[in-house]
C-alpha cells in the first residue's frame, strides 16, 4: 500500500473526497447566510431552524402528501422560502434600520421558538428518512467505497453554489441587486423596486436552507436540535471566508469541509474546535476575513 | 486494621441509622408523601425521561390509590436543561424548602450524579430511572441512591458478550468522546477481552457530531468484525446511517450499546434491521408490558414507552409500598423495607434491590426488526435472550461501593 511518512494514501485521498463533500455541505448552508448579510445585512440566526424546517419538510412532504424525494427538493426550498418572505415582511422589516443586534436577537429568538414547537410536535429523537431508490447503492473507487446520494450532494451543492455567485455576480439581476443594496435611494430614484428586492433576496437566501435541509435528510439524522448543531460551524465558516463575500463562502466552506475532513482522521478529539481555530487565527491577522474587503 | 476500623465505622453507622429512623418512624413527615421527578422537558432525552418520566410516576401514584397511611401523595416535576447546577439547585430547593421526600427520573449521568450528592447529604432517596453511568452503585455509591433500569455494564453484557462468543473477535469503537462514552468503552473493552477478543481500533467523535462518514471510513480500514457504536441519541441515530450508507453494515456488524425505542424509530427499518441490543424493557413483550403500556400511551399521545419510562413507574411503586410498609416516610426505614422486598411487576423480573443500590433484573436482548418482519410503526423489536439479572450486572463484590460491601 502506498504511503507517505507513514501516513496511508489511500487512506488520506478517501478522507480528502469525504472532506469535500461535508465542505459542498457547508458550502450550500455558508451561501445563504452570506447572501442575507452581505446584501441586506442581517445576521440570520434563524438560518440553522430554516435547515431544520427543510428537513422536517421532506420527510412531512413523504409521508403525509406522498411528495417524493425529488419534489420535495424542488417544493420545499420553495415553501421555506415563503415562510422566510413572510418573517422578512412582518418581523425583519420594521427593525430594518435599527442596529444589526436588533435582527440577530430576533432570528435567534425565532429559532428557538421553531425548535421548541418542533420538538413538542415531534418529540427530540429525530425521524427516519430513507434514501431516495434512484440513489441508493454506490461505487467502488481504488481507495474508497462512495455512496450514490454522497456523489449526488457534492455535484448538486456546486452547481446551486455556482449558479447563485453567477447570479448575483455576473447578470444584470444581479448587478440590480447589489446596487440596490448599496444605494437603495438612489436605486429607487431609477424606478427599481427595492423592498421588493429585498424581500426576494432574503427568501432566497432562507430557501437556500431549505435545499441544504432537503439533501440532508436522507444521511443525518432529522431531529430538532440538528440546525442549531451546524449554525455555528457555518457562521465560522462565513466569519472565515469575510462577512458578505459570496464567492469567499463558497470557497471556504469546502476548505473547512477538508480542513475538518482531515482532523476526523489525525486526531479526531478535535474535530469540533479545528473550525473555530482557523477562524481565531483569520480574525488575528485578516480581520475582514480571507476573501473579504477591510470596511 | 483498616479493615476492621471500616467495619466498626460501619456498623456504628447502621447502629446510628437504626435509631433515627426508629426514632421518626411514627408516620409521614409534612403529613403527605411528596414525589419530585427531575427530567428533561426540551433537550435531545426528551423524548427519553421527559414528560413521559412524569406520566409514569402519576399513573404509578394514582394505581397506588393516590394516598399512603392515609394521607395524600404529591407529584411535582422540573426541567433539568440537563445541566448539572440546575438539577442540583432544583434539587435542594425541593429537599430544604419544598418537603420533597423522594426524587425520580434523573435523566443524563452528569446531572444524576450532581443530585444523588444533594440528595444523599439530606438524607432523600433518589430513584434513577434514566442514567447510564455505573457509578451510582459503585465509587459514588450512597445508602439513598436506588439505580432502577439499566447500566453501562448490563448494556455492555447484554450486547458485547453472545456477539464475541459468536465468534466476531476484533472489534472498533466509535467513542462519543465525554465521560458517558468513555465509561461505557471501558466497560466493554473488558467484556470483550474476558471473552477472548480484541480491539483494533477507535475514535473518540466529539458530542453532537453530524458526519461520521469519515470514521467509517477508518473502521472499514481498520478490519474489524464489529463496530461498536459507544454513543447515544442523535449521535447514535448519525453514526448507524452513515455505517449503512458506506457499505460497513455489509462486511462488519455494528453494535449500538445504548439504544432507546425512540432512536430504533427514528431509523429506517432497512438501515437499522438486525442491529442487536440491550433494553431492561420492551413494550410488546407480554400481556403485562402491553396492558401498561397501553395505558402509558393513551395519557402520551400514543407514543410506546421507552425503559426509564417504565422504570419511573416500576420504582414508584416499589418505593411506596415500601412506605406503606415502614409506616413511615423516613428515608432509612424505607430504603431498608425496599431491599427487602423482591420487585416483581410488569417491568422488573425476578428483581430485587441489592445493598449497593442497584436493582438487579432481568435485561432483555433483542434485535432490530427488519421492514418486512413489522406489522406496524410500533413493532420494532423481536426478542433474542432474556438475560438473567446476576449475568447482567456488575456484582457486588466487583463494584467497590465501600459501604455495602462493609455490610456483607
Amino acid at each position: 500500500m502506498a504511503t507517505f511518512l507513514g501516513i496511508n494514501l489511500f487512506a488520506l485521498s478517501g478522507q480528502l473526497l469525504i472532506g469535500l463533500i461535508n465542505g459542498s455541505f457547508y458550502a450550500l448552508l455558508a451561501l445563504g447566510l452570506a447572501i442575507i448579510f452581505g446584501l441586506l445585512k442581517i445576521i440570520n440566526f434563524s438560518q440553522g431552524a430554516l435547515y431544520m424546517l427543510g428537513a422536517f419538510g421532506a420527510y412531512l412532504g413523504l409521508n403525509h402528501l406522498g411528495l417524493s424525494y425529488w419534489w420535495a427538493l424542488l417544493l420545499v426550498p420553495l415553501a421555506i422560502a415563503a415562510i422566510g418572505i413572510l418573517m422578512e415582511r412582518t418581523l425583519i422589516r420594521p427593525i430594518a434600520n435599527e442596529d444589526h443586534l436588533y435582527s440577530l436577537l430576533l432570528t435567534f429568538g425565532i429559532a428557538l421558538i421553531l425548535q421548541g414547537l418542533f420538538t413538542h410536535w415531534f418529540g427530540s429523537s429525530g425521524l427516519p428518512y430513507a434514501i431516495p431508490e434512484e440513489l441508493k447503492g454506490g461505487t467502488k473507487l481504488p481507495f474508497m467505497y462512495l455512496p450514490n446520494y454522497r456523489a449526488w450532494i457534492i455535484v448538486f451543492s456546486l452547481v446551486v453554489c455556482a449558479g447563485t455567485w453567477y447570479l448575483i455576480e455576473k447578470t444584470k439581476l444581479g448587478a440590480y441587486l447589489r446596487a440596490g443594496t448599496e444605494n437603495p435611494q438612489l436605486m429607487q430614484a431609477f424606478g427599481i423596486n427595492v423592498p421588493l428586492i429585498v424581500t426576494l433576496t432574503y427568501g432566497f437566501g432562507v430557501g437556500l436552507a431549505g435545499v441544504a435541509g432537503v439533501l440532508a435528510a436522507p444521511v443525518y439524522s432529522v431531529s430538532p436540535e440538528m440546525g442549531s448543531n451546524i449554525l455555528i460551524v457555518v457562521f465560522a465558516i462565513v466569519v472565515i471566508g469575510g462577512m458578505g463575500s459570496i464567492g469567499g463562502a463558497i470557497l471556504t466552506g469546502l476548505a473547512m469541509g477538508v480542513v475538518e475532513g482531515l482532523t476526523k482522521y489525525f486526531y479526531p478529539e478535535a474535530s469540533n474546535t479545528v473550525i473555530f481555530l482557523v477562524m481565531v487565527l483569520v480574525i488575528l491577522t485578516r480581520p475582514a476575513g480571507l476573501f473579504g474587503k477591510p470596511a | 486494621m483498616k479493615v476492621m476500623q471500616k467495619t466498626l465505622l460501619a456498623t456504628a453507622m447502621a447502629a446510628t441509622m437504626a435509631i433515627t429512623g426508629s426514632a421518626n418512624a411514627a408516620g409521614l413527615s409534612d403529613d403527605k408523601v411528596k414525589i419530585g421527578v427531575l427530567v428533561d422537558m426540551g433537550g435531545v432525552y426528551a423524548d427519553i425521561c421527559g414528560q413521559g418520566c412524569v406520566e409514569a410516576v402519576k399513573m404509578a401514584v394514582e394505581d397506588f390509590g393516590g394516598s399512603v397511611l392515609g394521607k395524600p401523595i404529591e407529584v411535582v416535576s422540573a426541567d433539568t436543561q440537563l445541566k448539572p447546577d440546575i438539577g442540583s439547585a432544583i434539587a435542594r430547593q425541593w429537599i430544604e424548602q419544598e418537603q420533597v421526600d423522594v426524587i425520580n427520573g434523573a435523566v443524563a449521568s452528569s446531572v444524576t450524579g450532581a443530585v444523588t450528592k444533594v440528595a444523599s447529604d439530606a438524607k432523600k432517596i433518589t430513584l434513577i430511572a434514566a442514567s447510564a453511568s455505573h457509578a451510582f452503585t459503585t465509587k459514588a455509591c450512597t445508602p439513598y441512591n436506588a439505580h432502577w433500569t439499566y447500566d453501562v455494564v448490563s448494556l455492555a453484557n447484554g450486547t458485547v458478550k453472545p456477539i464475541v462468543q459468536s465468534g466476531k473477535k476484533k472489534w472498533f469503537f466509535v467513542t462519543a468522546d465525554y465521560a458517558f462514552g468513555h465509561a461505557l468503552e471501558s466497560v466493554a473493552t473488558g467484556v470483550i477481552k474476558e471473552n477472548g477478543g480484541e480491539v483494533v481500533g477507535g475514535v473518540k467523535a466529539p458530542l453532537g457530531t453530524t458526519d461520521f462518514s469519515s470514521y467509517m471510513l477508518q473502521a472499514q480500514a481498520s478490519g474489524a468484525d464489529v463496530i461498536a457504536l459507544a454513543n447515544a441519541g442523535t449521535d447514535m441515530v448519525n453514526s448507524l446511517k452513515t455505517a449503512a450508507e458506506f457499505g460497513v453494515t455489509e462486511t462488519a456488524d455494528v453494535a449500538g450499546l445504548l439504544v432507546f425505542t425512540p432512536n430504533a424509530q427514528a431509523l429506517d427499518p432497512n438501515v437499522a434491521g438486525g442491529m442487536k441490543l440491550t433494553t431492561g424493557f420492551y413494550w410488546d413483550m407480554d400481556d403485562e408490558t402491553r396492558a401498561w403500556s397501553k395505558r402509558y400511551m393513551a395519557r402520551m399521545d400514543n407514543k410506546i414507552p421507552a425503559m426509564p419510562h417504565a422504570g419511573a413507574y416500576s420504582s414508584t411503586m416499589h418505593y411506596l409500598k415500601a412506605v406503606q410498609a415502614a409506616g413511615t416516610d423516613d428515608s432509612d426505614a424505607v430504603m431498608a423495607k425496599m431491599k427487602e422486598t423482591p420487585v416483581e411487576d410488569f417491568f422488573s423480573r425476578n428483581g430485587y434491590l441489592r445493598a449497593d443500590g442497584r436493582m438487579v433484573h432481568d435485561m432483555l436482548q433483542v434485535r432490530i426488526k427488519k421492514a418486512d418482519e413489522r406489522a406496524n410503526g410500533d413493532d420494532i423489536f423481536a426478542i433474542e435472550q432474556v438475560i438473567k439479572g446476576d449475568d447482567a450486572f456488575l456484582p457486588l463484590s466487583k463494584g467497590g461501593c465501600e459501604f455495602a460491601m462493609a455490610k456483607n
